[in-house]
Protein backbone atom coordinates (compact mmCIF):
# COMPACT_ATOMS: atom_id res chain seq x y z
CA UNK A 1 0.00 0.00 0.00
CA UNK A 2 1.55 3.41 -0.86
CA UNK A 3 1.84 6.50 0.73
CA UNK A 4 -1.81 8.45 0.45
CA UNK A 5 0.04 11.57 0.86
CA UNK A 6 3.09 10.81 -1.59
CA UNK A 7 1.72 8.39 -3.83
CA UNK A 8 0.02 10.17 -7.04
CA UNK A 9 -3.68 11.04 -6.07
CA UNK A 10 -5.04 10.18 -9.45
CA UNK A 11 -3.37 7.68 -11.69
CA UNK A 12 -5.56 6.84 -15.28
CA UNK A 13 -4.94 3.21 -16.74
CA UNK A 14 -4.83 2.35 -20.14
CA UNK A 15 -8.43 4.04 -20.72
CA UNK A 16 -9.84 3.62 -23.52
CA UNK A 17 -13.23 4.96 -24.19
CA UNK A 18 -15.71 5.43 -27.53
CA UNK A 19 -18.69 7.56 -28.41
CA UNK A 20 -20.97 5.38 -30.58
CA UNK A 21 -18.31 3.66 -32.90
CA UNK A 22 -15.67 6.52 -32.71
CA UNK A 23 -12.44 6.00 -30.12
CA UNK A 24 -12.34 9.07 -27.99
CA UNK A 25 -9.76 7.64 -25.82
CA UNK A 26 -6.51 5.47 -26.42
CA UNK A 27 -5.04 3.74 -24.07
CA UNK A 28 -4.11 6.35 -21.93
CA UNK A 29 -2.06 6.41 -19.12
CA UNK A 30 -1.48 8.80 -16.86
CA UNK A 31 -0.26 10.00 -12.65
CA UNK A 32 -1.63 13.24 -11.35
CA UNK A 33 1.04 13.47 -8.31
CA UNK A 34 -0.30 15.05 -5.27
CA UNK A 35 -0.49 18.60 -4.69
CA UNK A 36 0.71 19.24 -7.93
CA UNK A 37 -1.25 21.71 -10.59
CA UNK A 38 -1.31 19.35 -14.03
CA UNK A 39 -2.20 21.00 -17.48
CA UNK A 40 -3.52 18.58 -19.79
CA UNK A 41 -3.17 20.80 -23.40
CA UNK A 42 -4.20 19.45 -26.33
CA UNK A 43 -6.43 21.10 -29.46
CA UNK A 44 -10.09 20.93 -30.06
CA UNK A 45 -11.52 17.00 -30.00
CA UNK A 46 -8.20 15.35 -28.44
CA UNK A 47 -9.93 13.94 -25.69
CA UNK A 48 -8.89 16.04 -23.10
CA UNK A 49 -12.04 17.26 -21.47
CA UNK A 50 -13.56 13.93 -21.86
CA UNK A 51 -10.90 12.42 -19.78
CA UNK A 52 -11.70 14.86 -17.18
CA UNK A 53 -15.14 14.22 -17.62
CA UNK A 54 -13.96 10.04 -16.79
CA UNK A 55 -11.80 11.58 -13.41
CA UNK A 56 -15.17 12.73 -12.10
CA UNK A 57 -17.00 10.04 -13.53
CA UNK A 58 -19.77 11.70 -15.33
CA UNK A 59 -18.79 8.66 -18.07
CA UNK A 60 -17.64 5.48 -17.99
CA UNK A 61 -14.69 4.55 -20.23
CA UNK A 62 -14.92 1.23 -22.46
CA UNK A 63 -12.25 -0.58 -20.66
CA UNK A 64 -9.52 0.69 -18.59
CA UNK A 65 -9.06 1.63 -14.73
CA UNK A 66 -8.97 5.41 -12.95
CA UNK A 67 -7.48 5.23 -9.27
CA UNK A 68 -8.31 7.79 -7.18
CA UNK A 69 -6.53 7.39 -3.40
CA UNK A 70 -6.28 3.68 -4.44
CA UNK A 71 -10.24 2.96 -5.16
CA UNK A 72 -11.05 2.19 -8.35
CA UNK A 73 -13.74 4.43 -9.37
CA UNK A 74 -15.00 2.91 -12.34
CA UNK A 75 -16.26 -0.18 -10.17
CA UNK A 76 -17.11 1.06 -6.92
CA UNK A 77 -21.00 2.22 -6.62
CA UNK A 78 -22.33 5.87 -7.09
CA UNK A 79 -22.69 6.10 -3.26
CA UNK A 80 -19.05 5.21 -2.65
CA UNK A 81 -18.10 7.31 -5.15
CA UNK A 82 -20.01 9.88 -4.18
CA UNK A 83 -17.58 10.25 -0.67
CA UNK A 84 -15.27 10.64 -2.79
CA UNK A 85 -16.67 13.40 -5.24
CA UNK A 86 -17.55 15.39 -1.90
CA UNK A 87 -13.49 16.43 -1.47
CA UNK A 88 -13.48 16.91 -5.35
CA UNK A 89 -14.67 20.57 -7.31
CA UNK A 90 -14.92 20.93 -10.71
CA UNK A 91 -15.30 24.09 -12.96
CA UNK A 92 -17.66 23.24 -15.91
CA UNK A 93 -16.73 24.72 -19.47
CA UNK A 94 -19.71 27.07 -19.12
CA UNK A 95 -20.04 27.37 -15.65
CA UNK A 96 -22.87 25.59 -15.45
CA UNK A 97 -24.61 27.67 -12.31
CA UNK A 98 -28.16 26.74 -11.74
CA UNK A 99 -30.02 29.32 -13.41
CA UNK A 100 -33.09 29.00 -11.26
CA UNK A 101 -30.80 30.23 -8.21
CA UNK A 102 -28.87 33.48 -6.91
CA UNK A 103 -24.82 33.19 -6.96
CA UNK A 104 -25.50 32.94 -3.06
CA UNK A 105 -27.80 29.66 -3.40
CA UNK A 106 -25.45 28.22 -6.28
CA UNK A 107 -22.42 28.30 -3.72
CA UNK A 108 -24.44 27.12 -0.42
CA UNK A 109 -26.13 23.92 -2.41
CA UNK A 110 -23.36 21.54 -1.69
CA UNK A 111 -23.34 22.90 1.97
CA UNK A 112 -26.71 22.51 2.36
CA UNK A 113 -27.62 19.24 0.93
CA UNK A 114 -24.33 17.21 2.30
CA UNK A 115 -23.30 18.59 5.43
CA UNK A 116 -25.13 19.32 8.98
CA UNK A 117 -23.94 22.63 9.09
CA UNK A 118 -26.13 25.38 10.83
CA UNK A 119 -27.72 28.16 8.33
CA UNK A 120 -25.25 31.24 9.50
CA UNK A 121 -22.01 28.84 8.82
CA UNK A 122 -23.13 28.17 6.00
CA UNK A 123 -23.64 31.99 4.98
CA UNK A 124 -20.55 33.33 6.20
CA UNK A 125 -18.74 29.85 4.22
CA UNK A 126 -20.51 30.96 1.05
CA UNK A 127 -19.13 34.42 1.60
CA UNK A 128 -15.80 33.72 2.22
CA UNK A 129 -15.75 31.72 -1.14
CA UNK A 130 -17.36 34.34 -3.08
CA UNK A 131 -14.82 36.69 -1.51
CA UNK A 132 -11.97 34.59 -2.65
CA UNK A 133 -12.99 34.51 -6.42
CA UNK A 134 -13.79 38.50 -5.82
CA UNK A 135 -17.40 38.59 -6.29
CA UNK A 136 -18.63 39.57 -3.21
CA UNK A 137 -21.30 41.90 -3.29
CA UNK A 138 -22.98 39.39 -6.16
CA UNK A 139 -24.64 36.94 -3.45
CA UNK A 140 -28.76 37.77 -4.81
CA UNK A 141 -27.40 38.13 -8.25
CA UNK A 142 -28.92 35.45 -10.91
CA UNK A 143 -26.42 34.06 -13.14
CA UNK A 144 -27.92 35.33 -15.81
CA UNK A 145 -27.37 38.79 -14.78
CA UNK A 146 -23.42 37.96 -14.74
CA UNK A 147 -20.73 38.26 -17.07
CA UNK A 148 -19.19 35.53 -18.43
CA UNK A 149 -15.95 36.03 -16.37
CA UNK A 150 -17.56 36.46 -13.40
CA UNK A 151 -19.94 33.45 -13.74
CA UNK A 152 -16.55 31.26 -14.22
CA UNK A 153 -15.78 32.88 -11.03
CA UNK A 154 -19.28 31.87 -9.28
CA UNK A 155 -18.79 28.56 -10.83
CA UNK A 156 -15.59 28.08 -9.25
CA UNK A 157 -16.65 29.45 -5.86
CA UNK A 158 -19.22 26.71 -5.94
CA UNK A 159 -16.75 24.61 -6.97
CA UNK A 160 -14.31 25.52 -3.72
CA UNK A 161 -17.65 25.45 -1.50
CA UNK A 162 -16.68 22.06 0.05
CA UNK A 163 -13.23 22.50 0.71
CA UNK A 164 -11.64 20.09 -2.15
CA UNK A 165 -8.42 18.23 -1.97
CA UNK A 166 -8.70 17.80 -6.33
CA UNK A 167 -9.84 21.21 -8.35
CA UNK A 168 -10.69 20.30 -11.84
CA UNK A 169 -11.08 23.12 -14.53
CA UNK A 170 -12.57 22.65 -17.86
CA UNK A 171 -11.34 24.88 -20.16
CA UNK A 172 -11.60 27.74 -17.67
CA UNK A 173 -10.40 30.78 -20.34
CA UNK A 174 -12.77 29.27 -23.11
CA UNK A 175 -14.99 32.11 -24.36
CA UNK A 176 -13.16 34.97 -22.31
CA UNK A 177 -11.58 37.78 -23.44
CA UNK A 178 -7.64 37.80 -22.91
CA UNK A 179 -7.86 39.77 -19.75
CA UNK A 180 -10.59 38.11 -17.83
CA UNK A 181 -8.91 34.66 -19.07
CA UNK A 182 -5.52 36.29 -17.15
CA UNK A 183 -7.86 36.68 -14.31
CA UNK A 184 -8.96 33.64 -13.95
CA UNK A 185 -5.56 32.34 -14.87
CA UNK A 186 -4.21 34.59 -11.84
CA UNK A 187 -6.69 33.17 -9.44
CA UNK A 188 -6.06 29.44 -10.00
CA UNK A 189 -2.28 30.44 -9.21
CA UNK A 190 -3.67 32.52 -5.97
CA UNK A 191 -5.88 28.75 -4.98
CA UNK A 192 -2.76 26.77 -5.48
CA UNK A 193 -0.79 29.02 -3.32
CA UNK A 194 -3.03 29.54 -0.38
CA UNK A 195 -4.22 26.03 -0.60
CA UNK A 196 -2.45 22.51 -0.72
CA UNK A 197 -4.84 21.38 -3.59
CA UNK A 198 -3.90 19.23 -6.21
CA UNK A 199 -5.46 21.22 -9.55
CA UNK A 200 -5.92 19.63 -13.22
CA UNK A 201 -6.53 21.66 -15.80
CA UNK A 202 -7.82 20.97 -19.60
CA UNK A 203 -7.02 24.06 -21.83
CA UNK A 204 -5.55 24.65 -25.51
CA UNK A 205 -4.39 28.06 -24.34
CA UNK A 206 -0.61 27.91 -24.16
CA UNK A 207 -0.08 30.78 -22.24
CA UNK A 208 -1.96 30.23 -19.48
CA UNK A 209 -0.42 26.84 -19.28
CA UNK A 210 2.92 27.24 -18.90
CA UNK A 211 1.65 30.04 -16.40
CA UNK A 212 0.17 27.74 -14.02
CA UNK A 213 1.50 24.44 -14.86
CA UNK A 214 3.92 22.43 -12.81
CA UNK A 215 3.74 19.67 -14.73
CA UNK A 216 2.43 19.57 -18.48
CA UNK A 217 0.63 17.12 -20.47
CA UNK A 218 0.13 17.32 -24.13
CA UNK A 219 -2.51 14.89 -25.63
CA UNK A 220 -3.38 14.20 -29.62
CA UNK A 221 -6.28 12.20 -31.10
CA UNK A 222 -6.98 10.47 -27.92
CA UNK A 223 -3.46 9.33 -26.76
CA UNK A 224 -0.78 11.39 -24.54
CA UNK A 225 1.68 12.38 -26.52
CA UNK A 226 3.90 13.91 -24.02
CA UNK A 227 3.97 14.45 -20.00
CA UNK A 228 6.74 16.31 -18.23
CA UNK A 229 7.54 20.00 -16.72
CA UNK A 230 6.91 23.13 -18.48
CA UNK A 231 10.54 23.28 -19.29
CA UNK A 232 10.81 19.64 -20.77
CA UNK A 233 7.70 20.60 -23.24
CA UNK A 234 9.29 23.18 -24.61
CA UNK A 235 12.03 21.33 -25.60
CA UNK A 236 9.95 18.56 -26.83
CA UNK A 237 11.23 17.03 -30.27
CA UNK A 238 8.08 15.30 -30.85
CA UNK A 239 6.81 16.19 -33.99
CA UNK A 240 3.01 17.23 -32.43
CA UNK A 241 3.97 18.81 -29.80
CA UNK A 242 6.26 20.93 -31.56
CA UNK A 243 3.77 21.22 -33.87
CA UNK A 244 1.17 22.55 -31.11
CA UNK A 245 3.57 24.66 -29.56
CA UNK A 246 4.37 26.71 -32.76
CA UNK A 247 0.77 26.81 -34.17
CA UNK A 248 1.42 25.04 -37.80
CA UNK A 249 -1.85 24.56 -39.29
CA UNK A 250 -2.56 20.88 -40.20
CA UNK A 251 -1.34 20.10 -43.10
CA UNK A 252 -3.70 19.06 -46.52
CA UNK A 253 -2.31 16.26 -47.41
CA UNK A 254 -4.28 13.69 -49.28
CA UNK A 255 -3.48 11.31 -52.17
CA UNK A 256 -5.32 11.53 -55.41
CA UNK A 257 -6.95 8.34 -55.13
CA UNK A 258 -8.42 8.93 -51.62
CA UNK A 259 -9.86 12.15 -52.31
CA UNK A 260 -11.73 10.30 -55.63
CA UNK A 261 -12.90 7.92 -53.12
CA UNK A 262 -14.32 10.44 -50.52
CA UNK A 263 -16.30 12.42 -53.26
CA UNK A 264 -17.55 9.44 -55.38
CA UNK A 265 -18.26 7.60 -51.94
CA UNK A 266 -16.75 4.52 -53.23
CA UNK B 1 -35.08 -6.83 -48.00
CA UNK B 2 -31.97 -6.63 -46.02
CA UNK B 3 -32.42 -3.04 -45.63
CA UNK B 4 -36.04 -3.31 -44.41
CA UNK B 5 -34.96 -5.85 -42.15
CA UNK B 6 -31.91 -3.53 -40.41
CA UNK B 7 -34.46 -0.86 -40.50
CA UNK B 8 -36.99 -3.06 -38.10
CA UNK B 9 -34.61 -4.32 -36.10
CA UNK B 10 -32.93 -1.10 -35.41
CA UNK B 11 -36.01 0.30 -34.59
CA UNK B 12 -37.03 -2.82 -32.24
CA UNK B 13 -34.09 -2.11 -30.42
CA UNK B 14 -34.46 2.01 -30.00
CA UNK B 15 -37.60 1.15 -29.11
CA UNK B 16 -36.57 -1.37 -26.47
CA UNK B 17 -33.85 1.00 -25.35
CA UNK B 18 -36.75 3.72 -24.68
CA UNK B 19 -39.03 1.33 -22.61
CA UNK B 20 -35.76 0.33 -20.36
CA UNK B 21 -34.65 4.27 -20.18
CA UNK B 22 -38.21 4.83 -18.83
CA UNK B 23 -38.21 1.80 -16.32
CA UNK B 24 -34.98 2.98 -15.05
CA UNK B 25 -35.76 6.39 -14.59
CA UNK B 26 -39.52 6.08 -13.21
CA UNK B 27 -37.56 3.44 -10.69
CA UNK B 28 -35.24 5.87 -9.51
CA UNK B 29 -38.27 8.63 -9.23
CA UNK B 30 -40.48 6.09 -6.86
CA UNK B 31 -36.90 5.44 -4.88
CA UNK B 32 -36.54 8.93 -4.47
CA UNK B 33 -40.43 9.44 -3.25
CA UNK B 34 -41.44 6.35 -1.61
CA UNK B 35 -38.03 5.11 -0.07
CA UNK B 36 -35.73 7.54 0.59
CA UNK B 37 -37.99 9.54 2.57
CA UNK B 38 -37.87 6.85 5.27
CA UNK B 39 -33.64 6.45 5.23
CA UNK B 40 -33.54 10.09 6.08
CA UNK B 41 -33.17 11.48 2.90
CA UNK B 42 -36.03 14.00 2.64
CA UNK B 43 -38.20 14.78 -0.31
CA UNK B 44 -37.80 18.72 -1.27
CA UNK B 45 -41.53 19.97 -0.69
CA UNK B 46 -40.44 23.29 -1.55
CA UNK B 47 -39.65 22.47 -5.05
CA UNK B 48 -42.82 19.99 -5.67
CA UNK B 49 -45.03 23.06 -4.07
CA UNK B 50 -43.41 25.00 -6.51
CA UNK B 51 -44.35 22.59 -9.36
CA UNK B 52 -47.87 21.93 -8.32
CA UNK B 53 -48.38 25.90 -8.95
CA UNK B 54 -46.75 25.49 -12.39
CA UNK B 55 -48.39 22.72 -13.22
CA UNK B 56 -51.52 22.42 -11.22
CA UNK B 57 -52.61 25.78 -10.26
CA UNK B 58 -51.82 27.70 -13.46
CA UNK B 59 -53.74 25.10 -15.41
CA UNK B 60 -57.07 25.35 -14.06
CA UNK B 61 -58.22 27.81 -16.24
CA UNK B 62 -57.84 26.18 -19.77
CA UNK B 63 -58.77 22.92 -18.08
CA UNK B 64 -61.93 24.62 -17.03
CA UNK B 65 -62.46 26.62 -20.24
CA UNK B 66 -61.87 23.33 -22.70
CA UNK B 67 -63.60 20.69 -20.29
CA UNK B 68 -66.80 23.40 -20.46
CA UNK B 69 -66.71 23.73 -24.11
CA UNK B 70 -66.44 20.01 -24.69
CA UNK B 71 -69.23 19.12 -22.13
CA UNK B 72 -71.60 21.32 -24.10
CA UNK B 73 -70.02 19.87 -27.66
CA UNK B 74 -71.16 16.43 -25.97
CA UNK B 75 -74.16 17.26 -24.87
CA UNK B 76 -74.86 19.28 -28.77
CA UNK B 77 -74.22 15.77 -30.26
CA UNK B 78 -76.04 13.81 -28.25
CA UNK B 79 -78.95 15.51 -28.41
CA UNK B 80 -78.98 15.43 -31.79
CA UNK B 81 -79.02 11.35 -32.07
CA UNK B 82 -81.62 11.72 -28.90
CA UNK B 83 -84.22 14.17 -30.18
CA UNK B 84 -85.00 11.46 -32.71
CA UNK B 85 -85.99 9.16 -30.09
CA UNK B 86 -87.16 11.73 -27.91
CA UNK B 87 -84.73 11.00 -25.21
CA UNK B 88 -83.58 14.25 -24.11
CA UNK B 89 -83.81 13.22 -20.64
CA UNK B 90 -80.53 10.99 -21.19
CA UNK B 91 -78.55 13.97 -23.09
CA UNK B 92 -77.48 14.74 -19.00
CA UNK B 93 -76.57 10.89 -18.40
CA UNK B 94 -74.23 10.88 -21.12
CA UNK B 95 -71.92 14.05 -20.77
CA UNK B 96 -72.00 12.90 -16.84
CA UNK B 97 -70.76 8.99 -17.53
CA UNK B 98 -68.31 9.92 -21.06
CA UNK B 99 -67.40 13.07 -18.85
CA UNK B 100 -65.84 11.39 -15.64
CA UNK B 101 -65.10 8.12 -16.65
CA UNK B 102 -63.45 9.15 -19.87
CA UNK B 103 -63.07 12.93 -21.27
CA UNK B 104 -62.25 14.64 -17.93
CA UNK B 105 -59.02 12.36 -17.40
CA UNK B 106 -57.97 12.45 -21.23
CA UNK B 107 -58.99 15.77 -22.06
CA UNK B 108 -56.59 16.92 -18.48
CA UNK B 109 -53.74 14.60 -19.82
CA UNK B 110 -53.74 15.97 -22.87
CA UNK B 111 -53.60 19.59 -21.59
CA UNK B 112 -50.97 18.52 -18.78
CA UNK B 113 -48.59 16.85 -21.31
CA UNK B 114 -49.01 19.59 -23.89
CA UNK B 115 -48.08 22.11 -20.94
CA UNK B 116 -46.04 20.88 -18.26
CA UNK B 117 -44.99 17.67 -20.05
CA UNK B 118 -42.97 19.93 -22.49
CA UNK B 119 -42.17 21.96 -20.22
CA UNK B 120 -40.47 19.59 -17.81
CA UNK B 121 -38.94 18.25 -21.67
CA UNK B 122 -37.25 22.13 -22.28
CA UNK B 123 -36.72 22.51 -18.52
CA UNK B 124 -34.38 19.65 -18.10
CA UNK B 125 -32.66 19.54 -21.82
CA UNK B 126 -31.59 23.09 -20.68
CA UNK B 127 -29.70 21.99 -17.87
CA UNK B 128 -28.60 19.01 -19.94
CA UNK B 129 -27.10 21.17 -22.38
CA UNK B 130 -25.55 24.21 -20.45
CA UNK B 131 -23.88 21.11 -17.95
CA UNK B 132 -26.31 21.74 -15.12
CA UNK B 133 -27.08 17.98 -15.05
CA UNK B 134 -23.63 17.40 -14.83
CA UNK B 135 -22.77 19.50 -12.02
CA UNK B 136 -25.32 17.85 -9.81
CA UNK B 137 -23.39 14.98 -10.34
CA UNK B 138 -20.04 16.16 -10.22
CA UNK B 139 -21.32 17.52 -6.44
CA UNK B 140 -22.40 14.02 -5.57
CA UNK B 141 -26.48 14.89 -5.56
CA UNK B 142 -28.79 12.87 -7.09
CA UNK B 143 -30.15 15.02 -10.06
CA UNK B 144 -33.27 12.23 -10.15
CA UNK B 145 -34.10 13.74 -6.40
CA UNK B 146 -33.83 17.53 -7.03
CA UNK B 147 -35.57 17.87 -10.39
CA UNK B 148 -37.63 14.58 -11.35
CA UNK B 149 -39.42 13.80 -8.04
CA UNK B 150 -40.88 17.17 -7.20
CA UNK B 151 -42.39 17.12 -10.61
CA UNK B 152 -43.70 13.25 -10.17
CA UNK B 153 -44.73 14.60 -7.02
CA UNK B 154 -46.89 17.59 -8.17
CA UNK B 155 -48.50 15.51 -11.30
CA UNK B 156 -49.23 13.30 -8.66
CA UNK B 157 -51.41 15.16 -6.96
CA UNK B 158 -52.72 17.42 -9.04
CA UNK B 159 -53.73 15.01 -11.88
CA UNK B 160 -56.39 13.50 -9.94
CA UNK B 161 -57.62 17.37 -8.90
CA UNK B 162 -57.63 18.44 -12.37
CA UNK B 163 -59.29 15.83 -13.25
CA UNK B 164 -62.42 16.18 -11.12
CA UNK B 165 -62.45 20.15 -11.90
CA UNK B 166 -62.59 18.61 -15.62
CA UNK B 167 -65.27 16.54 -14.84
CA UNK B 168 -67.35 19.08 -13.21
CA UNK B 169 -67.11 21.85 -15.99
CA UNK B 170 -67.94 19.28 -18.32
CA UNK B 171 -70.97 18.15 -16.47
CA UNK B 172 -71.94 21.90 -16.01
CA UNK B 173 -71.28 23.17 -19.89
CA UNK B 174 -73.27 20.12 -20.56
CA UNK B 175 -76.01 21.54 -18.13
CA UNK B 176 -76.05 24.66 -19.95
CA UNK B 177 -76.90 23.21 -23.39
CA UNK B 178 -79.45 21.43 -21.43
CA UNK B 179 -81.26 23.96 -19.46
CA UNK B 180 -81.27 26.45 -21.71
CA UNK B 181 -82.26 24.81 -25.27
CA UNK B 182 -83.45 21.35 -24.15
CA UNK B 183 -86.17 23.05 -21.35
CA UNK B 184 -84.66 21.68 -18.64
CA UNK B 185 -84.80 22.98 -14.94
CA UNK B 186 -81.68 23.08 -12.81
CA UNK B 187 -83.19 21.03 -10.61
CA UNK B 188 -84.46 18.72 -13.48
CA UNK B 189 -80.31 18.45 -14.42
CA UNK B 190 -78.82 18.07 -11.18
CA UNK B 191 -81.27 14.92 -10.40
CA UNK B 192 -80.78 13.48 -13.44
CA UNK B 193 -77.02 13.80 -13.02
CA UNK B 194 -77.46 12.07 -9.70
CA UNK B 195 -79.23 9.35 -11.28
CA UNK B 196 -76.85 8.51 -13.87
CA UNK B 197 -73.64 8.61 -12.14
CA UNK B 198 -71.89 6.52 -9.85
CA UNK B 199 -69.41 6.63 -7.50
CA UNK B 200 -67.37 3.71 -9.68
CA UNK B 201 -67.58 6.20 -12.59
CA UNK B 202 -65.33 9.06 -10.74
CA UNK B 203 -62.84 6.67 -9.03
CA UNK B 204 -61.89 4.62 -12.48
CA UNK B 205 -61.20 8.27 -13.79
CA UNK B 206 -58.98 9.14 -11.24
CA UNK B 207 -57.15 5.57 -11.30
CA UNK B 208 -56.57 6.65 -15.23
CA UNK B 209 -55.42 10.27 -14.25
CA UNK B 210 -52.81 8.98 -11.90
CA UNK B 211 -51.38 7.02 -14.26
CA UNK B 212 -51.48 9.55 -16.93
CA UNK B 213 -49.64 12.07 -14.18
CA UNK B 214 -46.96 9.15 -14.03
CA UNK B 215 -46.66 8.66 -18.32
CA UNK B 216 -46.31 12.28 -18.33
CA UNK B 217 -43.84 12.94 -16.28
CA UNK B 218 -41.76 9.83 -16.95
CA UNK B 219 -41.72 10.74 -20.44
CA UNK B 220 -41.06 14.57 -20.06
CA UNK B 221 -38.02 13.82 -17.62
CA UNK B 222 -37.14 11.46 -20.06
CA UNK B 223 -36.70 12.95 -23.16
CA UNK B 224 -35.02 16.16 -21.06
CA UNK B 225 -32.41 13.67 -19.75
CA UNK B 226 -31.55 11.99 -23.24
CA UNK B 227 -31.05 15.45 -25.42
CA UNK B 228 -27.99 15.71 -27.28
CA UNK B 229 -26.58 18.61 -29.18
CA UNK B 230 -27.52 22.01 -27.87
CA UNK B 231 -30.70 24.20 -28.71
CA UNK B 232 -32.17 21.96 -31.81
CA UNK B 233 -31.78 18.79 -29.77
CA UNK B 234 -33.93 20.12 -26.64
CA UNK B 235 -36.58 21.25 -29.51
CA UNK B 236 -36.66 17.91 -30.84
CA UNK B 237 -37.00 16.17 -27.16
CA UNK B 238 -39.90 18.93 -26.29
CA UNK B 239 -41.72 17.94 -29.73
CA UNK B 240 -41.54 14.06 -29.08
CA UNK B 241 -42.26 14.43 -25.39
CA UNK B 242 -45.60 15.81 -26.28
CA UNK B 243 -45.94 12.99 -29.44
CA UNK B 244 -44.86 9.98 -27.21
CA UNK B 245 -46.76 10.95 -24.43
CA UNK B 246 -50.38 11.19 -25.99
CA UNK B 247 -49.26 8.18 -27.62
CA UNK B 248 -49.08 6.51 -24.34
CA UNK B 249 -51.51 7.82 -22.75
CA UNK B 250 -54.30 6.60 -25.20
CA UNK B 251 -52.62 3.45 -25.39
CA UNK B 252 -52.82 3.48 -21.33
CA UNK B 253 -56.18 4.62 -21.62
CA UNK B 254 -57.32 1.40 -23.75
CA UNK B 255 -56.12 -1.06 -21.73
CA UNK B 256 -57.62 0.98 -18.60
CA UNK B 257 -60.51 0.94 -19.66
CA UNK B 258 -60.78 -2.34 -20.87
CA UNK B 259 -59.89 -3.67 -17.70
CA UNK B 260 -62.93 -1.56 -15.94
CA UNK B 261 -64.97 -2.86 -18.28
CA UNK B 262 -64.19 -6.39 -17.78
CA UNK B 263 -64.08 -6.01 -14.11
CA UNK B 264 -67.43 -4.00 -14.13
Amino acid sequence: MTNESEGPIIRVKDLVTHYGERRILNHVNLDFPTGETMVILGGSGTGKSTLLRHIMRLELPTSGQIFIRNHDICSISEERFNQIRRKMGMLFQSAALFNSMTIEENVALPLRELTQLEEPTIRIMTRIKLDLVGLSGFENYMPAQLSGGMKKRAGLARALAMDPEILLFDEPSAGLDPITAAGIDSLILKLKLAFKMTIIVVTHEMASAFMIADRITVMDRGEVIATGSPEDIRNSQHPRVVQFMNRIPEGEEMDAQAYLRTITQT
Amino acid sequence: MTGVLTYLGRSTLDFLRYVSGLYELSKKTAYWTFVAPFKGQRVKWGNAIHQMVMAGVNSIPIVSMISLFIGIVMALQGAYQLQKFGANYYVTALVGVSMTRELGPLITAIIIAGRSGSAFAAELGTMKVSEEIDAFQAMGLDSVRYLVVPKYLALLVMMPCLTLLSDLSGIVGGGLFEIFQLDQTALMFMTATRDALEMHDITTGLIKSVVFGLIITGVGCYEGFSVKGGAEGVGKATTSSVVVSIFLIIFADVIFTAIFYYTG
